[in-house]
């Protein structure tokens, strides 16, 4: 693969997950359990979108193809979207929402600190400065994690309930093809097996402080990383897209 | 089943160095950890600081504006307290 | 006990105290009425900025480019916060949250008639920032000058904040003004749809507000509703020109000799019917906030579970 390539696949990988996950926070506005908390994901949702728009904007400079970060935004489609598959499943309760998010943030936290080494200088730059925010991510998903599986027998059974669901497509975040295995050998990838290590150790020690079960389950779903999602991400595109295909070439 | 409320919390930010913290505004939160998580996300949304306090409202005690006169009156009167009472000859330096 | 002679000189004194421009702080001496038109003044006014979330957020996830997007976020979660301020002040007389909350999950509490209209089009994000915000704006920079000092300093703050908001908004109408017929004729859509709801939310006019006077005098409402309106549509008009937007009002014309715009006349039967809660989306509305308030309980409660049991002494 050329190293061209694999460093414009490898930076929207990192972007649309963080776009899509900004998607999903931001269904929230407006709905969250106290407004306390509403203010709170709103915050996130603008980190993520915030440093979603930062990786686009690189992946279109490393295409130099002409396009524009809103260009790969809003007129790629569903088998060219490369976020992971958890990011992309619904919000459900806010049970879901904390569980889906605790799993992609300490993610995110163990892939960011090493990506803060890579060779490539944008990347290392965009992760070191993501980082400060990731680090308070983590902190919120993990205190709501405590709360609810250390909190009352209802909030318990919600939040197992919710980490049971998502387990299945947690395995995909540490996926690695020929991008990574090209990116890999000059530097500027993240080996993901001992991010995955790591992931593995703090997610259970979270689930055990907050007397929760890892899930036993072992099948993991995969294909993010060609573009192979669950169903729900065509509606999410075709809500979030709308506007700029029904009036193409329009300026806003 | 009774609809409870979190307790309220004073927020107090410090918004530069060297400079003491000032109270903003309250809010909500069930503990501790979550009322300085809330804090940030409320009060700071703008750099607006770089320390945050957070104590329960009802943990800060309060003079009433009826005490007002024996409070704060007894203060009037003793200019000495203060550096401009005193007369220091000219071309006196560092005082 | 007090007496009435005692009541007398407090309300003497606390009159003497607003004129001189003091602010009245919360433990402070205050008539019952005082107290009572300021909690129901700060609720509604934390009730609108909650609400207010709902017709903007709708259009979050179809914001058409990643800055309209974040912008937008940024906006919402803006008003989430003043909302914040607001039950914040309010609840330093003694009224606590839940119970405001209550009171707006119950249809007793009202809110700004202007959020129970629908956002139909992008252009309504671009026209609510332009047209509902800057009416608020006008409003508020009044308020910060009133006599209680919790509402006021939160409106200080407020104002700072908000600035962003009406520049955003009128931002967007620029570039669909500017942009494709189609985009021009959504700007022209929203503007006629969001220009009379703006101009009502203002405030009946001056003959309708049998309060008006006491509430002057006590500072707590401190321009008539009528004037900050022909101030709005003074700045209003020439900023819509300037777009090549038309005003849906025939009768607007400029008065030379009074220097102001005259508007021509207000339904307020269509204010009255919406605050009653035959607007559009009334129903939507309160619905919405009840069933967030429903469905983040067991939240809540898990939160308070973990704090009782892990308390530290």
């Amino acid at each position: 693969m050329e190293n061209q390539t694999a460093l414009f696949q490898y930076c929207l990988r990192l972007a649309d997950s963080n776009l899509i996950l900004s998607h999903r926070l931001s269904e929230w506005c407006g709905h969250g359990p106290i407004l306390e908390e509403d203010i709170a994901l709103i915050n996130i949702a603008l980190d993520f979108i915030g440093h979603g728009t930062a990786l686009l904007q690189y992946a279109a400079l490393v295409e130099g193809k002409g396009r524009s970060e809103d260009d790969l935004a809003y007129m790629r489609n569903e088998r060219e979207y490369r976020n992971a598959l958890l990011v992309e499943q619904p919000n459900g309760d806010y049970a879901k929402t904390i569980a889906r998010q605790f799993l992609f943030d300490t993610f995110q936290y163990h892939f960011y600190q090493a990506l803060q080494n890579s060779k490539d200088e944008t990347l290392a730059a965009l992760a070191a400065k993501a980082l400060k925010e990731i680090t308070y991510h983590l902190r919120h998903s993990s205190q709501w994690v405590l709360r609810m599986g250390d909190g009352t027998d209802e909030s318990h059974s919600r939040i197992q309930t919710a980490f049971d669901d998502l387990w299945m497509f947690t395995g995909d975040l540490f996926d690695m093809d020929t991008t990574d295995e090209t990116l890999l050998k000059q530097g500027i990838a993240v080996d993901l097996a001992p991010v995955k290590e790591k992931w593995q150790t703090q997610v259970s020690e979270v689930l055990q402080q907050a007397t929760l079960k890892i899930p036993d389950q072992t099948f993991m779903q995969g294909g993010s990383r060609d573009g192979r999602h669950t169903e729900h991400l065509g509606y999410l595109l075709a809500e979030m897209q709308y506007l700029p295909r029904t009036y193409p070439g329009a300026k806003w | 089943m009774k609809e409870t409320q979190w307790p309220l919390w004073e927020i107090f930010i410090q918004a530069n160095p060297g400079i003491p913290h000032k109270h903003v505004g309250s809010l909500h939160a069930p503990d501790a950890e979550m009322a300085l998580q809330n804090a940030r996300d409320v009060y700071t949304r703008r750099k607006e600081g770089i320390s945050i306090w957070a104590v329960e409202s009802k943990n800060i005690v309060a003079s009433a504006p009826e005490d007002v006169g024996s409070f704060f009156d007894p203060a009037n009167d003793k200019v000495y307290r203060h550096p401009t009472f005193y007369k220091v000859p000219e071309g006196v330096k560092y005082l | 006990m007090q007496t009435e002679k005692d009541n007398k000189q407090a309300e003497f004194d606390f009159q003497a105290k607003i004129d001189k421009g003091d602010k009245i702080e919360p433990k402070d001496w205050m008539p019952e009425r005082y107290r009572n038109q300021l909690v129901r003044m700060m609720s509604q006014h934390a009730h609108s900025e909650i609400v207010g979330m709902l017709p903007e957020g709708n259009w979050i996830t179809r914001a058409p480019s990643l800055r309209r997007k974040a912008i937008l976020l940024a906006k919402v979660q803006d008003e989430a916060g003043h909302g914040m301020y607001l039950y914040s002040a309010a609840e330093t007389l003694g009224v606590d949250r839940t119970e405001m909350l209550k009171q707006l999950h119950t249809g007793k509490a009202k809110y700004s008639s202007i959020f129970n209209y629908p956002t139909l089009t992008w252009a309504d994000i671009g026209a609510i920032g332009w047209l509902v915000d800057g009416a608020a704006i006008m409003n508020q920079t009044a308020l910060a000058k009133g006599s209680y000092g919790p509402y006021s300093r939160a409106m200080v703050r407020i104002c700072k904040e908000e600035s962003f908001h009406n520049r955003q908004g009128y931002e967007i109408m620029c570039s669909l003004s500017f942009g494709t017929s189609e985009q021009k004729q959504m700007a022209q859509d929203a503007f006629n749809r969001w220009w009379w709801p703006a101009i009502m939310m203002l405030g009946p006019s001056d003959d309708n507000s049998p309060n008006s006077d006491e509430l002057m005098r006590w500072k707590v409402k401190m321009e008539s509703s009528d004037s900050i309106r022909r101030r709005f549509i003074d700045r209003t008009v020439p900023q819509a020109e300037f777009i090549g937007l038309t005003v849906p009002d025939p009768h607007m014309k400029f008065n030379k000799e009074t220097g102001h715009y005259e508007h021509g006349p207000i339904n307020w039967e269509e204010f009255f019917n919406v605050i009653k809660g035959n607007g559009p989306c009334n129903k939507e509305r309160v619905k919405a906030r009840n069933e967030a308030d429903k469905n983040g309980r067991w939240v809540r409660e898990a939160a308070e579970a973990y704090a009782e049991k892990h308390k530290k002494n």
